[in-house]
């Protein structure tokens, strides 16, 4: 269905790179992994005030399950729905893991990774020009990243499970900007250790 | 040089703690819950949920995890407790109790973010579904943090948000603790350090 519809968004965003997006309610963004093993560290606002923003643990608590796939609601920190995950052909989705940070990744790999780019950096800069601060960064989704939680109460990181082509697409439930980092990870094989682009497509009107 | 304080069940409560304290918290009941949320002293840096579980590959909170904020700073450390899971992965739903907290502080709305249940379980079956275990906690359970900076605690009883019970009451005794926390992971030492830099 969607081919016959000409797109009103088709870029590509470099590994390491970010965009703000916005999607108009009823709007449809598939965010397509050109590659495989992407990360694509993603927030949501209501476009009309940002307080209202992606909840990454009030929609996992509300859909009782750790992973999001296609029909998960992403809600909001005051439980509004801002999007639902429309297609998915890789099947599943983290959004516990948060985003990578100049700051994390010292602590996790060491003071020699300070100055790589990371998905905080990005987040920052592409917010700002809509007035997205540190105060307004909440946690993430992670399209295409695999992050198994066992019984134990163990996390790990796991290969994707995505592969080039698979894409994910969302159908915004009201007026959203939409935060984009495409991962710049070097150091976990969320990305196989190699971040590559991906394709955003977008269908409104 | 210590304080207590008892909170009854559905309510909330906030206070500044000093670097160096030990913050114990006692379930008084069956079924407690003390949703947290932490801020560093500029209120700016705060808990980061994901960043600590990441960093030291868990899912819920236990001793001897230390729990780190945005900057990769060490806020408070997990020194020990009577149960093996505090719920990280299931929030708070947004009430105007907390919200009230934080405005006594100049925060709100945008200074949410993931908090930890402590006393509440939500425990993971078949890889993904995710189910709360009424009756995790007892009356006697505790949690000590180690506050590593000075920090601005934000803590409410409401239920946990899969619960049907009413929330038992939670004690709060803050007292100077006596020795450093020694975690087990390097990621847990590195923030302790940052944290320690900070402070000299």
């Amino acid at each position: 269905m969607t081919t016959i519809l000409e797109s009103t968004l088709d870029t590509t965003i470099a590994a390491g790179d970010g965009a703000l997006i916005a999607v108009p309610a009823g709007g449809r963004l598939r965010i397509v992994d050109l590659h495989g093993n992407q990360a694509v560290d993603t927030l949501l606002y209501d476009a009309h005030d940002l307080d209202n923003r992606y909840s990454a643990f009030d929609t996992v608590r509300e859909q009782r399950a750790v992973f999001l796939t296609t029909g998960s609601r992403l809600l909001s920190t005051r439980l509004d729905e801002l999007a639902v995950i429309t297609g998915d052909t890789c099947g599943r989705h983290d959004t516990i893991g948060g985003a990578c940070s100049q700051e994390s990744n010292v602590i996790r790999y060491g003071e020699a990774t300070r100055h790589q780019h990371a998905c905080r950096q990005t987040f920052l800069r592409y917010g700002a020009q809509a007035g997205i601060g540190q105060r307004n960064l909440g946690h993430n989704l992670n399209f295409f990243m695999n992050v198994p939680v066992d019984p134990g109460g163990n996390l790990s990181f796991a290969d994707g499970l995505s592969a080039p082509g698979k894409y994910v697409e969302l159908t915004a439930s009201r007026d959203l900007l939409v935060l984009i980092s495409n991962c710049p990870q070097l150091n976990n094989p969320c990305n196989g250790w190699n971040p590559t682009p991906v394709q955003l497509l977008g269908w409104w009107h | 040089m210590s304080y207590q304080h008892e909170l009854p069940g559905g309510t909330a409560w906030s206070f500044p703690v000093r670097a160096g304290r030990l913050i114990r918290l006692t379930a008084l009941g069956p079924d407690a819950n003390a949703t947290m949320l932490l801020f560093g002293p500029d209120r700016l840096d705060r808990l980061n949920v994901p960043d600590t579980l990441k960093a030291q590959m868990s899912a819920c909170i236990r001793p001897p995890m230390v729990l780190m904020s945005d900057r990769g700073l060490a806020l408070a450390s997990v020194t020990a407790s009577t149960l093996d899971w505090h719920d990280c992965l299931t929030g708070f739903r947004q009430d105007q109790l907390l919200c009230t907290e934080l405005a006594k502080h100049g925060l709100g709305e945008a200074d949410l973010h993931a908090s930890i249940n402590f006393f509440s379980k939500v425990a993971i079956a078949d890889d993904t579904r995710l189910a709360y275990s009424p009756g995790h906690a007892a009356a006697g359970d505790t949690v000590d943090l180690r506050t590593e900076q000075d920090v601005l605690v934000v803590i409410s009883t409401a239920p946990h948000p899969l619960s049907y019970h009413d929330p038992a009451s939670v004690r709060v005794e803050v007292t100077p603790a006596t020795e450093l926390h020694r975690p087990q992971r390097d990621e847990a030492a590195r923030a302790l350090e940052m944290s320690r830099r900070t402070l000299v």
